[in-house]
């Protein structure tokens, strides 16, 4: 690139650097803005213009982050809430995935099942949650479960959909050449739907988070979910606040990683 | 021996669906001889896809037969090979891997087979290409992918499906006469459906003209012309082309409708 620099044009020089700029600024105004956020809330909440016992405010969401790590419990809450979710995530992604090729390959199976698919589709999924802790207890395999209820069938719906909409003359294609059902989906179906489930993938990871995190409301032993609806039930909006964020931030985390892994996956073919 | 390689025998095809029944096809019969080139025109949606695809054995005719060689086609055949409308060259496998792609399905990967198919790369130019993704080659590069693709499972015949449809005028008229050099080098026999009369007449030894659907043979017209050596560009400046144009025109008995 820096080789190539010295041979380009005026004009070329001129855009590159517009880009730049404009990069630049997009990043000290993203910066910008979360400062002023927390330090309005900060002032606001220090001249009593806000009432920081329901608003809570950013000096004491430190506090209680550091009094968490204190005793230890900050990793604890985070790395359960964490682990259940990449559980739900990556569980939900095979069963989801392996119940599509199914369907895919037996048309009377989905035919039959469609409405079954489509009414669990509709179904508020939080109403199942005092089944699970019925059957399975109170702990993480029923959040699990909870989170696995919201995302199975949507990623059954979605990845089903990708393979039922490939294209037929590609299948014709490898038809031609006397592939069976199962060497149709290995060499065409299969390989051409993989940007459409990395898509499924993506949509997987937020709801996993919103199961995790309903299933954590529910079962309230552990986990930020916890901390939250425990932190709003003896009125401590401090606790409150610092989940949120911390979920927040690991919630981007985990989605950012999906993302990482679409580029490999999908970059290796580019390059 | 005998000569003719593909028997077409009182074909007819009726489609079944929830809204009625087609018939797309009916009594079509014609033979192909060794190494000859066959066009079938006819016009856009009579049957020539559907026909195609039952010389190959993809679907099965509601009625007659079709033989190659002695065998009755009943499913598709290791002597057919198939090009369709587009290359549909796989954009996750490279060239190599695309090409490669009837033998891995046939399981039928030995090294011999490789060597041949290394051998068809470096005699039609896409050899320095075998490692690049089907996006990095032009259009006639993808199509001589294609076409080496169908090679590699050393097919006897070839069935040629508007094979060259999808590509700009130019284009197409390199590619027809590459590849019609190609097929004739290798010494295949061809049935090619189009909707180009030129194009028919240009690169067959024979032109079946199919009537509008459902599809019957309409007439046969032997093509010959006295250039010493025939590609499809010298055809069409020979003097009797026209001629062949015009009458094969007139029995295709197009109507443009107002
Ligand atoms: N699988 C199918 N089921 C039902 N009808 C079909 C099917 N395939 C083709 N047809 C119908 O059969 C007729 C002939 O189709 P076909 O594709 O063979 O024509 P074609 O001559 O190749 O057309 P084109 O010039 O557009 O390529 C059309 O009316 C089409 O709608
Ligand atoms: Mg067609």
């Amino acid at each position: 690139m820096s080789k190539d620099e010295k041979n380009l044009s005026p004009e070329r020089k001129a855009y590159l650097k517009k880009v730049r700029f404009l990069n630049t600024a997009t990043w000290i105004v993203r910066v910008l803005i979360l400062v002023m956020f927390f330090t309005v809330w900060e002032i606001a909440a220090n001249l009593k213009l806000i009432d920081s016992f329901v608003t809570s405010q950013p000096s004491r969401m430190v506090r209680t982050l550091v009094n968490l790590y204190n005793n230890g419990d900050l990793f604890r809450h985070i790395f359960l809430t964490c682990i259940e979710t990449v559980a739900g995530f990556i569980i939900g992604t095979i069963l989801g995935t392996l119940v599509a090729v199914i369907l895919w390959w037996s048309k009377f199976a989905s035919r039959v099942l469609e409405p079954y698919l489509v009414v669990l589709n509709s179904l508020p999924k939080v109403a199942l949650g005092p089944i699970f802790i019925i059957w399975i207890g109170a702990g993480p395999a029923s959040i699990i479960a909870m989170a696995l209820a919201i995302s199975l069938i949507v990623t059954i719906l979605e990845v089903l959909n990708a393979f039922l909409q490939t294209d037929e003359d590609k299948i014709k294609l490898v038809e031609t050449f006397g592939a069976n059902r199962l060497q149709v989906f290995t060499k065409v179906v299969f390989p051409s739907n993989i940007p459409a489930m990395i898509n499924a993938l993506k949509v997987n990871v937020g709801l996993s988070w919103v199961g995790v995190i309903t299933g954590e409301f529910l079962v309230s032993r552990a986990g930020l979910g916890y901390l939250i609806v425990y932190g709003g039930q003896v009125f401590q909006l401090d606790l409150v606040m610092t989940s949120v964020i911390i979920l927040a931030l690991a919630a981007a985390l985990m989605y950012q990683g999906v993302v990482w892994l679409q580029k490999r996956l999908t970059g290796e073919q580019i390059s | 021996m005998n000569k003719e390689i593909v028997n077409v025998i009182g074909v007819g095809m009726k489609y079944q669906s929830p809204n009625g029944e087609i018939n797309a096809v009916e009594d079509v019969s014609f033979s192909v001889e060794r190494g000859e080139f066959v066009s079938l025109v006819g016009p856009s949606g009579c049957g020539k896809s559907t026909l195609l695809s039952i010389i190959s054995g993809l679907i099965k005719p509601t009625g007659g037969k079709v033989f190659i060689g002695d065998e009755e086609v009943v499913k598709t055949s290791h002597k057919v090979g198939y090009m369709l409308q587009k290359d549909y060259l796989f954009d996750w496998r490279t060239i190599y891997q695309n090409v490669i792609l009837g033998l891995e399905i046939r399981k039928q990967l030995t090294p011999e087979k490789k060597a041949y198919v290394m051998d068809l790369l470096k005699t039609y130019g896409l050899y320095d290409f075998k490692d690049k993704y089907p996006r990095q080659l032009s259009g006639g590069m993808r199509q001589r992918a294609a076409l080496i693709r169908t090679l590699a499972t050393s097919p006897e015949i070839l069935l040629l499906d508007e094979a060259f449809s999808a590509l700009d005028y130019q284009t197409r008229l390199a590619v027809t006469e590459d590849i019609y050099s190609i097929i004739k080098s290798e010494n295949k026999t061809a049935i090619m459906v189009t909707h180009d009369i030129s194009e028919s007449i240009s690169m067959s030894d024979r032109v079946i003209v199919l009537s509008k659907r459902p599809a019957r043979v309409n007439s046969i017209h032997d093509i010959k012309f006295d250039c010493p050596v025939r590609t499809p560009l010298k055809c069409r400046e020979a003097p009797n082309f026209r001629e062949y144009f015009n009458t094969i025109w007139k029995e295709l008995d197009v109507h443009v409708e107002g």
